[in-house]
């Protein structure tokens, strides 16, 4: 029964998300790294991003993020050169061309139609309170005048 | 024999539901009193008999009856008595039990509180809430039920346990509160369904509708705060909030619980914003249904695995398209008849919960399209892609910070017309405070990002902001006369400025965690320490640890500051070997304004082990701000408006001398 369990231990032991061995030298790089992982997808997961991902292709995929930065990538290289071997299936920011417009134009849009369309109702609303003022005869406001006074 | 009885009284249940959807709803149309009170007793023996089949399946998990195929799949004797209880909801079909239990009794409340409501809304509402009930039988009973016995010869010896992440106290809480908040907002549904009936919607309406809403609203903020907290301990490196769709899913229904809320007020105090708050109740709900797809039919890739069933997911499909689609051809039908009476100008407290709504509503909608674009732009455009955390931090944010912004003015404007000269020059303190203590971050922080100080100037102007709003209700006078005052507010402006600064302060703290972290991984020598931000940290020693059913590592980790030690944390990692599934247990050490979160990794070759440790600024805030927006909400639940309400209909019950 131990000897099971100790080899379940074994089998079932976790690769950790970002491992001491594979983090950079140069700090600069390193939070590169970071910074573009924390972006990437983790392949096989359900939605993690590689930088969290305890799974074998999400290391070698941070491991190829490092190689690219210490070969002189900038971070728009190296997130090319995966989604050119991977696809945008990678990236867990959307690009925000074609179709994705409207993916990222819906909050603005409905903010502005919603924006309009308030709008329009509080003018009509308030139109009638100006009717509803303008329904007060001078004697009238001169009178209201007086019990505020009062 | 129990166990058939369960089943048995939850198929009598469903028929009761039948009953009581349809014969009160013809009554009220007829006006027949007998057939509208129909509802009182069909409500209560619904739940009875719901709370029987519920008790017979817990009963079942607790004295381990295998022969159940639901407790075989997901119970284990070894496992401790709290989890075997929650193993009862910890599953697709004992959760779904759950969910009608709630329902039901949801109901019940109603027929035994709603005594001072009118008789034909009262029963047009537990109809429409009894239709649910329906829906919900049939999907338990034909698609997912948790009476089955397994259909073999004899009885296994033993179950197959239960996810050990889900084996966690906060965990076990979590689906209850949540469940709590997906279904009260139910009972909106149900009342707006039946004023669209009735045609009427009136400042009574308002009044019966939100104290329902805000309870559903604080059992989600509950729910949702216990989930958030429970993966900041649990999952191993700290983080609050994925943006998974099934976090999504609670996420959706609570903004726009939030905004119904707000709206119910304009509508019992100003009998404005009819139709749109009936709207709002009918999509709150619909956002629940959705949720329960999303989480249920597996159609959207999720952390959280559910036994996913695509006949389940159309099921649910189908009942959301039945009570999405009635409801809203009823409100088409019927919208234009609820007139507003109450004028306000363009500036004015009606105004500024417009823009509230507003806010909520699109920030709802980011997270809808957000959370469905996966499947929306494989299905149409043939593009497969994912939306992510960095996506929603970026098309969300926007949103709460406009909110944030206009928040302690919109709280303060008087109703109908208001003069922003004479409430801006009020705040004029908390501006001043939040931008000095924003400035005072700047100044502090090595690095120059804006994030920490932003976040901070936003939540000192809310949080003062409202302290401002409570301060400004006692009137003029002296100070000490004005202090005296402030203990005889109505408890619903106590509630109000208590939310709204809880706000603030869960706003502040994701800001400064997010803009402060600081985290180290390294591989650590036993006895060697090293610094992490203004601490050292020293790995002990390691040992290996057995618990009641998992085998433990579990590592001695002192933390020092100045040569002190500050604490002694074990961290461990696990492994559960019915589930043949490792965990990590992270060790926190809570403080007020840090933790230092310590997570033990494997041994390495050259005798270290892997050590990750963060100093999170603030971690507590976040969950402290959302405790406050719950007691908040349950403040202004007691107001004595609500409390009276309830009074009248026992003096009515008086009989005369």
């Amino acid at each position: 029964m131990r000897y099971l369990l100790i080899v379940l231990m074994l089998v079932a032991s976790p690769l950790w998300a970002v491992q001491p061995d594979e983090v950079l030298d140069d700090p600069v790089l390193e939070t590169r790294a970071r910074l573009i992982s924390k972006n990437l997808r983790c392949l096989v997961c359900r939605n993690e991003s590689i930088d969290e991902s305890n799974a074998g292709i999400a290391k070698d995929l941070r491991l190829l993020v490092r190689e690219r930065l210490v070969a002189g990538d900038s971070n728009t290289d190296v997130v090319e050169f995966i989604v050119d071997r991977y696809g945008e299936y990678v990236l867990l920011k959307p690009q925000s061309g074609g179709s994705n417009l409207i993916l990222w134009g819906a909050g603005p849009a409905m903010l502005i139609m919603g924006l309009g369309l308030s709008g329009l109702y509080l003018r009509r609303r308030s139109r009638r309170v100006e009717t509803k003022m303008d329904a007060l005869t001078d004697e009238e406001k001169a009178r209201l005048q007086q019990i505020l006074k009062d | 024999m129990l166990h058939e009885l369960g089943h048995f009284a939850l198929i009598l249940a469903a028929l009761i539901a039948v009953v009581q959807a349809t014969v009160p709803l013809i009554g009220a149309q007829k006006r027949w009193a007998g057939w509208m009170a129909v509802a009182d007793p069909a409500a209560a023996a619904q739940f009875l008999l719901t709370g029987f089949a519920f008790v017979a399946l817990t009963h079942a998990f607790v004295t381990s009856d295998f022969s159940v195929r639901l407790v075989y799949a997901n119970s284990h004797t070894l496992k401790p008595m709290l989890y075997k209880v929650s193993g009862v909801w910890g599953n697709h079909e004992g959760s779904m039990l759950l969910w009608v239990l709630i329902l039901t009794l949801f109901g019940a409340c109603l027929s035994w509180f709603g005594g001072n409501l009118p008789p034909g809304l009262k029963a047009r509402a537990l109809a429409v809430q009894s239709a649910i009930a329906v829906a919900f039988f049939a999907f338990i009973l034909f698609t997912s039920n948790p009476f089955d016995r397994l259909d073999i010869n004899g009885v296994p010896f033993d179950g197959r346990g239960l996810n050990p992440l889900l084996q966690d106290p906060g965990l076990a809480l979590h689906p209850p509160f949540l469940y709590l908040g997906y279904v009260g907002l139910s009972m909106a549904f149900s009342f707006a369904v039946a004023a669209l009936i009735e045609g009427r919607v009136d400042a009574a309406w308002g009044r019966w509708v939100r104290p329902w809403t805000l309870a559903a609203w604080v059992f989600l903020t509950i729910g949702i705060a216990l989930g958030s907290w429970w993966a900041y301990y649990e999952l191993g490196w700290g983080g609050f909030w994925f943006w998974d769709p099934v976090e999504n899913a609670s996420f959706m229904p609570w903004l726009l619980a939030a905004a119904l809320l707000h709206s119910a007020i304009v509508v019992e105090k100003r009998e404005s914003l009819k139709s749109w708050t009936i709207l709002l109740a009918i999509l709150a709900f619909g956002f629940s249904l959705i949720g329960t797809f999303i989480v249920r039919s597996g159609v959207i890739t999720s952390v959280h695995a559910f036994a996913n069933d695509p006949e389940r997911g159309i099921f649910i499909l189908a009942i959301l398209a039945i009570f999405m689609g009635g409801a809203l051809t009823l409100f088409a039908a019927r919208a234009g008849a609820l007139e507003a009476k109450g004028v306000f100008a363009v500036v004015s407290r009606e105004s500024a919960l417009v823009l509230n709504n507003l806010l909520l509503a699109v920030a709802c909608l980011v997270v809808f399209v957000g959370t469905i674009w996966p499947l929306l732009s494989e299905m149409f455009f043939d593009r497969v892609l994912s939306v992510g955390p960095p996506f929603f931090n970026l098309a969300f944010t926007p949103f709460m910070v406009a909110l944030g912004a206009i928040l302690p003015i919109g709280a303060m404007l008087p109703w109908k017309r208001a003069k922003l000269g004479k409430v801006v020059p009020r705040l004029v303190p908390a501006l001043v405070l939040a931008l000095a203590l924003a400035g005072l971050a700047w100044a502090l922080q090595t690095d120059k990002s804006l994030l920490g100080p932003i976040g901070l100037l936003l939540g000192a102007w809310v949080v003062v902001g409202a302290l401002v709003d409570v301060f400004s209700r006692t009137g003029r006078g002296g100070l000490g006369q004005r202090f005296a005052r402030l203990t005889r507010l109505p408890r619903a402006d106590w509630g109000k400025a208590t939310a709204h600064a809880g706000l603030g302060v869960t706003m502040f703290a994701i800001a400064g965690l997010m803009a402060w972290e600081v985290e180290d991984i390294r591989v650590a020598q036993i006895d060697v320490p090293f610094p992490v931000g203004a601490y050292e940290i020293t790995l002990k020693q390691v040992r290996d640890v057995e618990g009641p059913n998992f085998l433990s590592t579990m590592a001695d980790v002192e933390v020092t500051r100045n040569g002190r030690q500050v604490a002694l944390l074990q961290p461990e990692k696990r492994i559960y070997p019915v589930a043949a599934m490792p965990t990590t247990e992270a060790a926190i050490d809570y403080r007020l304004f840090r933790d230092v979160y310590v997570v033990i990794g494997d041994a390495q070759a050259n005798g270290g082990h892997t050590v990750r440790t963060y100093i999170k600024p603030l971690a507590n805030w976040i969950w402290l701000g959302c405790a406050m927006m719950a007691l908040g909400g349950i403040l202004s639940l007691s107001d004595r408006r609500y409390r009276v309400a309830a009074g009248a209909r026992k003096t009515v019950g008086v009989p005369a001398e």
